[in-house]
């Protein structure tokens, strides 16, 4: 069985090696200022305990204020999966750093999020649009979009 | 004086015979071999994910049968089960049982495609599709009776399944679940030792173990590269661990794998399906009392099973009015073509194409 | 290298814009020959029956499944319900070597120049069945903004099947439609 680590335990250990990088958690999910994501997910990456290998899913979620990206990550090894979260505010200029280096799979995740959210990931070696053409103006899947 | 070549680049279109839907890729070739490849996609985007912002959640159901539509009720499956993770409506067991059977008939049937589409690749024109349409004709028999319709189902809903069986449906699954093991049989001595399969698949697009958790790849396509990762054995979801099956893993993670491990798969089916039947309760209910306008609490989930495809997941996030806020499908198909670079640099042409074949892809998940 | 490759996705882009602008309204469909009847003249009938009977039974269908009702095609291909006993036995996968489109699933505006293309392509005389929900009106996703609702803003259909998919009888029916349009046909248009 898949054990979901608590968010709360979590964020006390990266409090230790990482101070102020972690801005909220609860029972499920830990919240990471953007600056600092690359390093947590470099860290929860290697280090022994936690070996998170395998990043299942990259989601992003329009919440009026502030953009939210979502990634939830399982470690094959040690069969326990953990929910990571960064948010960035307003509405232009969304800047996250990307996790490509780290896990292949946000390669074409990124560059959806990029297409219909309009977040840019600096670090992604291809940053295109995936679904629409070159030029389509606006990024549909905002709430302020029709 | 020296003769120059320059690297071409060549356009294998969204229509093309060899293509599974509307797939497009840039290809850039050194006379016949592959140095660099670029897969272009989103002719068939809709748009279902800001579609099913308008909608209540049961109004999605609908959709989620056009993601991968080789495989329609597994979405549904994995849907519902998403929705009663988020809003804490418990299954009761006949529902269940239905819902398990229902799962390893259309694995059957995905990888009957599957298989007989990678054929097609290879070269044997339409024969062993033909032969898989066969067993494929019999399920969907099976589940006209269950619903009514042949490939777009809408049959799972929250909390249960939507209707019962008519008396005809038990005879006709027992003989099915009879006679597959021998057209299974058929189908390995036809195709597994074949001279031509071993000679173009063996050691063709190589996936390393490393790269393929790296890329998050999941299902057949991890599996046959290794990797001894099943959903169904290390996060069981309904009632799943109350039957007893092997997970086949592959060596290499070459297209023969791949091959290999859905045959193996198919077998494995079968056994669950002849386990459930023989458990299956008589009598019990269908489905938990839902109201039709659902109110999920506030909060979100990320609910997965382990559909024929691979890890097929719905991440969805309510804030407790009649339709979700955001509504997001994780597909595995979409991941596990991370790699098409890497594992085709180095063939040629025609490899490419059976490479392309053995991910079995299918567009309508890609590009939703 | 890398700026061949923009330019070529510019491209694309700007043929998917200037399609878009110019199919804002349905292309009205191909039914004058619903009053051939009156019109014919009395020494071609002979010759035009027989021309129209031997194309009728034999088509060319051009396999164009772009979504879920691709399947229920190859499904009414495969040996249950044969369609080769309508003289559709090879489904061409060359437009210029097929006469009937079946434009099987969701079109959407980034694939219509490709579809526009194809249909260019297939030689006279030519007929298009529009399969499927969305391809008649752009089915569930019609407000999508990123489908066309309905292949009768690209290319003019001939005939249209409803249905989610629709069964493989539907299809067949369809055929059959067809198949009693080329019947009236005559070879004076074609000269």
């Amino acid at each position: 069985m898949t054990v979901a680590l608590k968010g709360e335990d979590v964020a006390k250990k990266l409090g230790e090696v990482f101070p102020g990088a972690v801005v909220a958690s609860d029972k499920v999910a830990i919240v990471v200022d953007s600056q600092s994501l690359y390093k947590v997910a470099e860290y929860l990456k290697n280090t022994a305990g936690f070996e998170f290998d395998y990043l299942a899913n990259l989601a992003a979620v329009d919440y009026v204020d502030y953009f939210e990206v979502v990634y939830h990550l399982t470690s094959l090894k040690n069969n326990h999966s953990l929910v990571l979260k960064t948010r960035c505010y307003g509405r232009e200029k969304l800047i996250v750093p990307s996790v490509y280096s780290l896990w292949r799979t946000a390669d074409y995740q990124e560059r959806e999020a990029f297409d219909l959210m309009g977040i840019t990931f600096t670090g992604h070696p291809n940053l295109k649009r995936l679904f629409l053409w070159e030029g389509f103006e606006g990024h549909p899947l905002r709430r302020d979009y029709l | 004086m020296a003769i120059k070549t320059e690297p071409f680049i060549l356009n294998m279109g969204p229509q093309h015979p060899s293509t599974h839907g509307v797939f497009r890729m840039r290809v850039t070739l050194d006379g016949e071999v592959i140095v660099g490849l670029e897969p272009i996609i989103g002719y068939l985007h809709r748009g279902i994910e800001k579609l099913a912002e308008g909608r209540t959640y049961i109004q999605n159901m609908p959709f989620t049968d056009r993601l991968d539509y080789v495989t329609s009720m597994t979405n549904n499956l994995a849907y519902a089960m998403a929705v009663e993770k988020l809003a804490g409506i418990k299954v009761p067991e006949r529902a269940e049982y239905f819902r398990v059977v229902i799962a390893e008939m259309m694995r059957i049937s995905s990888h009957l495609m599957g298989v007989g589409f990678f054929l097609n690749d290879l070269g044997a024109m339409m024969t062993p599709v033909l032969y898989m349409w066969r067993e494929r004709e019999k399920v969907v028999d099976l589940f006209e009776m269950l619903c009514g319709q042949r490939l777009t189902y809408n049959y799972m809903r929250f909390g249960g399944v939507s209707q019962d069986v008519p008396e005809e449906f038990w005879p006709a699954l027992k003989r099915f679940v009879a006679e597959m093991p021998k057209f299974i049989d058929e189908y390995e001595q036809l195709l597994s030792l074949n001279e031509i399969l071993l000679a173009r698949t063996k050691g063709v697009g190589i996936l390393p173990s490393d790269m393929a958790v790296n890329i998050g790849a999941s299902g057949p396509v991890l599996r046959a590269s290794g990797v001894k990762w099943d959903l169904r054995r290390a996060d069981p979801y309904s009632i799943y661990d109350r039957f007893d099956f092997d997970v086949p893993v592959g060596s290499v993670g070459d297209c023969y794998d791949r091959y290999m491990v859905k045959i193996e798969e198919m077998r494995q089916s079968v056994r669950i399906l002849e386990q459930a039947i023989a458990q299956f309760p008589a009598k019990g209910e269908l489905c938990a009392n839902v109201p039709l306008l659902l109110r999920p609490p506030v909060g979100e989930v990320y609910g997965r099973i382990e559909a024929p495809k691979g890890e097929l997941g719905f991440y969805l996030v309510s804030d407790n009015s009649i339709a979700p806020y955001r509504f997001h499908v994780r597909t595995p198909e979409l991941i596990n073509l991370t790699a098409l670079r890497e594992m085709t640099i180095g063939w040629k042409v025609a490899d490419l194409i059976i490479i392309f074949g053995s991910i079995d892809i299918c567009m309508g998940e890609i590009d939703r | 290298m890398e700026i061949d490759r923009y330019k070529i996705d510019l491209a694309e882009a700007e043929r998917i814009e200037k399609l878009m602008k110019k199919s804002q309204r349905p292309i009205p469909d191909p039914d004058d020959w619903l009053e051939e009847e009156l019109k014919r003249n009395i020494l071609l009938t002979t010759v035009d029956y027989v021309v129209d009977w031997a194309r009728s039974r034999s088509t060319f269908p051009l396999m164009f499944g772009l979504a879920c009702c691709a399947f229920e095609m190859i499904g009414t291909a495969a040996s249950r319900f044969d369609v080769t006993r309508y003289g559709m036995d090879i489904f061409r996968w060359s437009p210029r070597q097929a006469d009937l489109m079946i434009c099987a699933g969701t079109l959407t505006w980034k694939m219509a120049p490709a579809v526009r293309m194809i249909y260019d392509q297939m030689p006279e005389p030519k007929w298009v069945i529009a399969m499927g929900a969305c391809a008649v009106s752009g089915g569930t996703f019609r407000e999508s903004y990123s489908v066309v609702p309905g292949i009768n803003r690209i290319v003019p259909v001939d005939v249209y099947i409803p249905g989610c998919p629709p069964r493989p009888e539907g299809l067949i029916y369809g055929i059959n439609k067809i198949q009693q349009k080329i019947l009236k046909d005559s070879i004076k248009n074609y000269q």
